[in-house]
């Protein structure tokens, strides 16, 4: 069981036009991991991601996620996904609860179970004060973490956490690797990208692009190894100047 | 039900709108309160001068009914004609009327004289009708009242007997009340519509949506009943203020309008959400919608006769919702026409009702 696969990515590409944003990356991610997905800007992150959660169809290649195929079976993959995109969305004319609500109730859950596992989430967010409160009075790190609290209410086997902290401050964004982590420990694999290089060496696994290709995959040691480096700052920076494509 | 959790999120969202729910009463009051007056076409208090060459009791008699008269306002009554044009070229008269030396005389003689009339028609409405109203008096005109002349006036030949029917005191408010309450609709199931989708699509939160597994028909669906129901509370709001204010009731059934207003809701706001799926921005959204409500308000026969149209206009004009729900209101508000009656109109609106909604429901894409 431990080395079941649940994200599985064959030569997956997407071009738009004449620009190849995702170039034949294969990679397969096992239950239960975090997985750093790092690249500079523009390197198609977000492209490939999106591909493997059903929001971009690929040009070509094949990819599974949670056993289905994320071109025809696209709306099977959304039950069994959650996703925090790169721009907050939840909705911020909604209160906190509201927005828990308004998710919970899209993937079938029921008012009762609904209403018991908020206060629960709330309660161990530290949120319960704030449950009336419209969401866009809360400040960045609070509204990410509601993001991803939301994105995973509804425990699904994958989570896609599309730069989850950008712009968050350092005792927020250790907070918010710890909720990674126990998310990690109630089994969902999480795929993440970063830009923090310490971030990725909290991860069990990493890959980084450049220039819309999978340069490297393997373990943060492994790969401080391989490279000679004493950081996954440094990793990334030999690799990062091979890129061609400017931002 | 997943439907019941995105009801709820768009009825709250629309009613923290700082200005939307706003617009919902608004809209109805100001369009039924000034409307009717402003979009009148007729023609009342026309500019006029008067060239007394005459000056004889018969003419300043005709000068008189002119100034009694409410659609023509006498400016002034001038020596001659030069002077008479320097007003109309000065805008403040559109109407001149000469009469010549001897009018007296030979309107007494020969029960006919000649009047000379020359009209502003920078605005051709104005100038065709002043010259019938011009014309309608001048035939109405006594002769002389003291009788003494030997030649008395022939009796006109022929007579009409017109009856007005349906609107018997031709009160152009009547006909533009119905028209009005189509506007009322076309606005607010127009673009309140339009501006949902496209707001989620700018602020990002759609991305969240298309990422769970709801339906393109549940979501859809959520976010046009709120509007059905807004665009039936206009349309109760119109009917009561053209009662109230104008004393207008429809003379077909309550049941007819509500099941027309449905309809043309369906169309506008189907039009709407096909309008926004296809726009990337607020503005591009909002400007596609300016574009086709202006046709289809000056095209749509509430303002000028279908009919007078070119014939390539008139096919534009066929393909309006407005041309088919102007004219059902308008008919079931004066005629009382029922729904055997307007089967054209209903055959209409519900094609474009289909085919807009099922166009609406295939080109929102959850993926790209």
């Amino acid at each position: 069981m431990e080395e079941e696969i649940v994200i599985h990515a064959e030569e997956l590409t997407k071009t738009f036009g004449t620009f190849t944003a995702v170039d034949h990356i294969s990679f397969d991610v096992r239950r239960g991991e975090v997985f750093g997905f790092l690249g500079a800007n523009g390197a198609g992150k977000t492209t490939a991601m999106r591909m493997l959660c059903g929001l971009s169809r690929p040009t070509s290649g094949i990819g599974t996620v949670a056993g289905y195929d994320i071109v025809r079976q696209a709306e099977k993959i959304k039950r069994n996904i959650g996703y925090m995109s790169q721009k907050f969305s939840l909705y911020e004319d909604l209160r906190v609860w509201e927005n828990i609500r308004l998710y919970a109730g899209i993937y079938g859950m029921h008012d009762r179970e609904i209403a018991e596992k908020t206060d629960a989430l709330l309660e161990r967010l530290h949120f319960t004060r704030e449950r009336n409160t419209m969401v866009s009075q809360l400040p960045l790190g609070w509204k990410q973490k509601l993001a991803f609290s939301v994105s995973i209410f509804h425990d699904p086997a994958i989570v896609f956490l599309d730069e989850p902290t950008g712009g968050v401050d350092p005792y927020t964004r250790r907070q918010f690797w710890e909720m990674i982590y126990e998310a990690a420990d109630r089994g969902i694999t999480v795929f993440v990208t970063t830009h923090y290089m310490d971030e990725a060496e909290y991860c069990d696994r990493v890959s980084i692009m450049v220039d819309g290709r999978i340069e490297v995959l393997d373990t943060p040691g492994n790969l401080k190894e391989r490279f000679g480096a004493r950081s996954m700052d440094e990793v990334f920076h030999s690799l990062a100047r091979k890129a061609t494509r400017s931002e | 039900m997943v439907i019941k959790y995105l009801l709820e999120k768009e009825w709250k969202q629309l009613f923290r709108h700082k200005f939307m729910p706003k617009l919902v009463i608004f809209f109805p009051l100001m369009i039924m309160i000034f409307m009717p007056w402003a979009t009148t076409l007729d023609i009342r208090d026309i500019n006029t001068a008067i060239v007394d060459h005459d000056v004889t009791e018969t003419s300043r008699r005709f000068t008189r009914t002119i100034n009694a008269s409410s659609y023509f306002l006498l400016q002034d009554v001038v020596s001659g004609y030069d002077e008479a044009i320097d007003m109309m070229e000065f805008g403040d008269a559109d109407l001149i009327i000469e009469i010549p030396t001897g009018f007296e005389q030979e309107y007494a003689e020969t029960g006919t004289a000649n009047i000379l009339v020359a009209i502003n028609t920078v605005n051709t409405t104005k100038g065709v009708l002043g010259r019938a109203y011009i014309q309608m008096l001048a035939a109405q005109f006594p002769p002389a009242v003291d009788n003494t002349s030997a030649v008395a006036v022939p009796a006109p030949k022929m007579e009409l007997l017109v009856k007005n029917m349906y609107n018997p005191l031709l009160d152009y408010k009547y006909t533009m009340i119905p028209g009005l309450m189509v506007v009322v609709i076309l606005l607010l199931c127009g673009f309140m519509p339009v501006a949902n989708v496209v707001q989620e699509k700018e602020l990002g939160t759609i991305e969240q949506i298309n990422v769970t597994p709801v339906s393109k028909f549940s979501f859809i669906l959520a976010k046009l009943i709120p509007y059905w129901i807004i665009g039936l509370l206009a349309m109760t709001l119109s009917v009561l203020l053209a009662w109230l204010i104008y004393g207008l009731t429809p003379a077909g059934s309550l049941w007819t309008i509500y099941f027309f207003t449905m309809l043309f809701i369906l169309t506008m706001s189907g039009m709407g959400l096909v309008i926004s799926n296809n726009s990337s921005t607020m503005q591009q959204a909002t400007f596609v919608m300016l574009f086709f409500v202006m046709i289809f308000l000056l095209m749509c026969g509430l303002f000028t006769p279908v009919r007078s149209m070119p014939d390539w206009a008139q096919y534009i004009a066929s393909v309006t919702p407005t041309l088919y729900m102007v004219d059902a209101m308008r008919n079931i508000y004066l005629k009382g026409s029922g729904l055997a009656d307007l089967t054209t109109d209903w055959v209409a609106l519900v094609i474009m009702t289909v085919v807009l909604n099922v166009w609406a429901i295939l080109s929102y894409r959850k993926s790209s």
